[in-house]
């Protein structure tokens, strides 16, 4: 591949190429770099609201999927102190919403759950706020189960984007913010939204979920039970624009 | 009013309510980028922004209805249900609660037969808190119906309730209700300053673009909104930032709880601020500019439309300002409606945007992309009139004032614990102590600087100083007197920032509402040693990880408060190490509440 511009920084003391325009976090997976990662996807603007990406850059920490990448920049990401730190990141995430993973139809595709494997999340570390998240059952072939949404924003930028339809958006502020539907009624039904949209792959957790095929690969047998996600995010990144979704 | 049988957010829409829509969607041009000024407005006009006005709003700006509802969720005065006819705000500052605000609303809960955050079943009216409203000299304040009202007692509060159950129109209400004073107690180069509308704007075109920068530059300027960052490198970098357009924004936000001197400066010196941000226009070629007014301060808009106005038929604003061709420059002012986080800068060009006002990534910063992507100055008010000033004096001059790295003067809002609170202007370097004795503290305890994000500092610290060397300060100053408790003070900060977390970012949206828990779960005299270990762990998140300067300081209240005044949280803690955070008594409360039950019987005993 012909680079316009490249030059190197140098991540966790080994030196990474990279192309003007491109994230500290573009960059070092397509150089075959693993940097934790959740809320950042491959086929989309870089959101930088989860904060597992952190990385230390010069010695001051940094969202590695937003900070544009610069020659002789020092990277460091594989330390203690930032494993820490995504650890309870990933902690807090998890007491935040309702995550039941042995009876989610998500588990061992999730993306939430198999850092929490990769990082050794071995407890819950903060209480749970348990809040109150009705699901909406309403359309015939899709769930809701918002008790999961890390806020994202993936699935807005799917169906904006890739869709054309506006489907999501988030509302409120703080702690009570929240995934709606565009529809009066609120309800995902009055929506336009098809199987076939690209809003119903994008969630890296397990809140938009098509019904009826439940649990037709078995537990174990899954995307994250076969390699952690550590090694499965480098297969992903490099891919064009068009490229497979994850599912 | 409609309120009766329709449910609260179905409120039907009537001809002439339609035809509002239509003229206010109109005068904002049919422009989306307006979203949050059109809501506004239909907000103040039919009390809440109903379902059926959404989807019209949506229909006519043709863009999805759900963007609609995502921006007016976001803003603490917009609603999407009715609140009622009268909406009560109590401003739930420390300060306010030191005057007895939260006295005056459980009474006024009583009186109008009403629990807190809940409406009347009539519709009338709903009571609730809201975060400082700048009123700080003058407390307890509230706002009613978006409307501030000052020095709150028992009688006033006694007054209102009556006043609401008549029904009577805000318009109808006491005038000196509204009333609110400047309470300049001290006034220096730039409160003291004799200039004539057009005088400072006279001497920049003298200079020109290029060297009103090189003026600002040398005076040695710094941002009054914070941050501090020098004025003149901001004005130059984006001058020479490419693009389209330029624009000039004045940061009127003012949120930070304690800080009411842009609203003295917008009153008594608005041609002083309006003429900064001309300067400022002329030195990065700017042809539009916008002052973003916080809605708290939505008092102030008339009178300042008003000086707007006269500035143009003055030749001060518009077309060939002052004659001179090819100066052309105005400003619009933009409301805000309630959220603290559109003082950071992206976020409040976010917000001018018609968006959420969510911090953005940065870089890139807005002197290269703000407004519309385009090289925007971004500064505070206190700022534009101080850059106004140094042109006036001349950068020699001006940076003889203060000190080497904090060049002239500062204006500091006082408040709490002393006799005479409000505006002190005093050259940078002068000390916590000297400020004390000129306000008339006495058995002062503590001194928060700056605000909740600032600093708070203990006795035998008040001979520093204010200035960048020392004590950076947007401003806030509150004093405590020995009578205080500073847990409770540092609790009141937690539930601030938990309240004003945007929400976009893990550690500040999920660990600011954490911490507001542990803050509570102490105060109720559950806490352990356990539980201060935990903040100091969220702290480290919060700092390190936090999206903006709101979730960075989060926990900056709690931790310089345990610096000084461990034994306010020790007292409170139980011995063990480690209490689990269920309470279950606590649990049967809501059963206890909806039984009419308290008795001994009705509560679990303690084991532990
Ligand atoms: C959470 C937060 C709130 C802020 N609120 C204000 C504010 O109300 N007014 C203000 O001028 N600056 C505020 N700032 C600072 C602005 O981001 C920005 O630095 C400042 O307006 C720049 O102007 P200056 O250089 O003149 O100080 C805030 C920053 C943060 C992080
Ligand atoms: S539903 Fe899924 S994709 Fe959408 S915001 Fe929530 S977690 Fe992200
Ligand atoms: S730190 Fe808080 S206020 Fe700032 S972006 Fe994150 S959530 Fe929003
Ligand atoms: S992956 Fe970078 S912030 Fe989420
Ligand atoms: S408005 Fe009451 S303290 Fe600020």
């Amino acid at each position: 591949m012909e680079f316009p511009v490249s030059d190197t920084f140098q991540l966790d003391g080994k030196p990474v190429v990279f192309e003007t325009g491109q994230t500290v976090m573009q960059a070092a997976l397509a150089a075959g770099h693993y940097i934790p990662h959740l809320c950042y996807h491959p086929e989309f603007k870089p959101h930088g609201s989860c904060k597992l990406c952190t990385v230390k850059v010069n010695g001051r920490t940094a969202a590695s999927c937003t900070m544009p990448a610069e020659a002789g920049l020092e990277v460091e990401s594989d330390i203690d102190e930032l494993n820490a730190l995504r650890r309870t990141l990933v902690q807090m995430l998890f007491a935040e919403g309702n995550h039941f993973c042995p009876s989610c139809e998500k588990s061992g595709n999730c993306v939430l759950q198999a850092l929490g494997y990769d990082l050794e999340v071995h407890s819950a570390g903060f209480r749970h706020q348990f809040p109150d998240r009705p699901l909406d059952a309403s359309h015939p072939d899709i769930l809701l189960d918002f008790n999961r949404c890390i806020l994202c924003e993936l699935c807005v930028n799917a169906s904006a984007e890739v869709d054309g339809k506006h489907v999501f958006a988030l509302a409120g502020r703080g702690n009570s913010k929240h995934l709606i539907v565009n529809a009066e009624s609120g309800l995902l039904k009055d929506t336009n939204i098809a199987l076939t949209d690209k809003a119903m792959s994008v969630c890296p957790v397990g809140v938009i979920i098509k019904k009826g095929v439940g649990f037709s690969t078995p537990i174990g047998e899954r995307r994250y039970d076969q390699r952690p996600i550590s090694q499965q995010a480098l297969d992903d990144a490099p891919r064009p624009p068009s490229g497979e979704a994850h599912d | 009013m409609v309120h009766e049988a329709v449910s609260p957010s179905q409120r039907l829409l009537e001809p002439k309510d339609l035809s509002f829509l239509q003229q206010v969607i109109g005068l904002y041009g049919n422009d989306p980028t307006k979203l949050l000024q059109i809501l506004r407005e239909v907000q103040e006009h039919l009390g809440f922004i109903p379902n059926p006005a959404v989807s019209f709003i949506a229909e006519t700006l043709n863009i999805p209805r759900n963007r609609i509802e995502s921006v007016a969720s976001f803003y603490s005065f917009l609603h999407l249900k009715s609140q009622g006819t009268y909406r009560v705000l109590f401003s739930d500052n420390i300060t306010d609660r030191m005057l007895g605000s939260q006295a005056l609303m459980e009474r006024m809960c009583q009186q109008l037969w009403l629990q807190p955050g809940k409406v009347s079943e009539d519709g009338l009216v709903s009571i609730g808190t809201t975060s400082c409203t700048g009123m700080c000299d003058q407390g307890p304040a509230m706002l009613v119906n978006e409307r501030a009202i000052t020095k709150l007692t028992h009688q006033r509060i006694q007054e209102i309730g009556q006043l609401i159950r008549n029904r009577t129109p805000l318009s109808d209400w006491p005038a000196d209700f509204f009333q609110v004073e400047d309470n300049i107690q001290r006034a220096g180069l730039l409160l003291g300053n004799t200039l004539t509308y057009g005088e400072t704007l006279q001497a920049g075109i003298a200079l020109g673009g290029a060297a009103i920068v090189e003026e600002v530059k040398r005076s040695g300027l710094r941002g009054r909104g914070g941050a501090g960052y020098p004025t003149g490198l901001k004005w130059e970098a984006c001058r020479n930032a490419q693009g389209k357009e330029h624009y000039v924004v004045c940061n009127a936000d003012e949120g930070e709880p304690g800080t009411f001197k842009d609203r003295v400066l917008l009153t008594r010196q608005a041609d002083l601020v309006f003429e900064g941000m001309t300067l400022c226009a002329l030195a990065v070629g700017a042809k539009k500019g916008f002052l973003y007014l916080r809605g708290e301060y939505r008092y102030l808009l008339d009178h300042l439309l008003g000086v707007l106005q006269r500035r143009r038929d003055s030749d001060l604003l518009g077309h060939d300002i002052l004659g001179i061709k090819g100066f052309d420059f105005d400003i619009e002012i933009h409301l805000g409606a309630g959220a603290y986080i559109c003082g950071e800068e992206s976020a409040l060009i976010e917000s001018l945007e018609g968006e959420r006002g969510v911090p953005r990534n940065r870089p890139p910063f807005p002197v290269t992309h703000g407004y519309l992507q385009q090289p925007t100055a971004l500064d505070n008010v206190e700022t534009f009139c101080q850059a106004a000033m140094a042109i006036h004096m001349g950068a020699d001059k001006y940076s003889a004032i203060g000190t080497a790295k904090s060049t002239g003067s500062k204006l500091i809002s006082v408040s709490g614990d002393c006799p005479r609170p409000g505006i002190y202007e005093y050259q940078f370097g002068v000390s916590v102590q000297e400020i004390l004795n000129d306000c008339g503290a006495v058995n002062t305890r503590a001194v928060q600087i700056s605000g909740p994000s600032g600093i708070c500092i203990g006795e035998h610290e008040f001979s520093r100083k204010l200035g960048f060397e020392d004590l950076p300060t947007a401003g806030a100053f509150m004093v405590f007197d020995d009578s205080r408790d500073m847990f409770e003070v540092a609790r009141n900060f937690v539930h601030f920032f938990a309240h004003e977390s945007c929400g976009f970012c893990t550690p500040c949206r999920v660990g600011t509402s954490m911490l507001k828990q542990t803050m509570d779960k102490i105060a109720a005299g559950q806490g352990t040693h356990y539980d201060l270990a935990e903040v100091e762990n969220l702290d480290h998140v919060l700092q390190t990880t936090s999206h903006c300067g709101l979730g960075r300081t989060a926990c900056n209240p709690v931790l310089h408060t345990l610096k000084h005044f461990r034994p306010a949280y020790e007292s409170r803690l139980k011995s063990l190490s480690f209490k689990p955070a269920f309470d279950l008594d606590g649990a049967l409360a809501r059963a206890r509440q909806m039984t009419g039950r308290d008795d001994a019987g009705a509560h679990l005993k303690e084991n532990e």
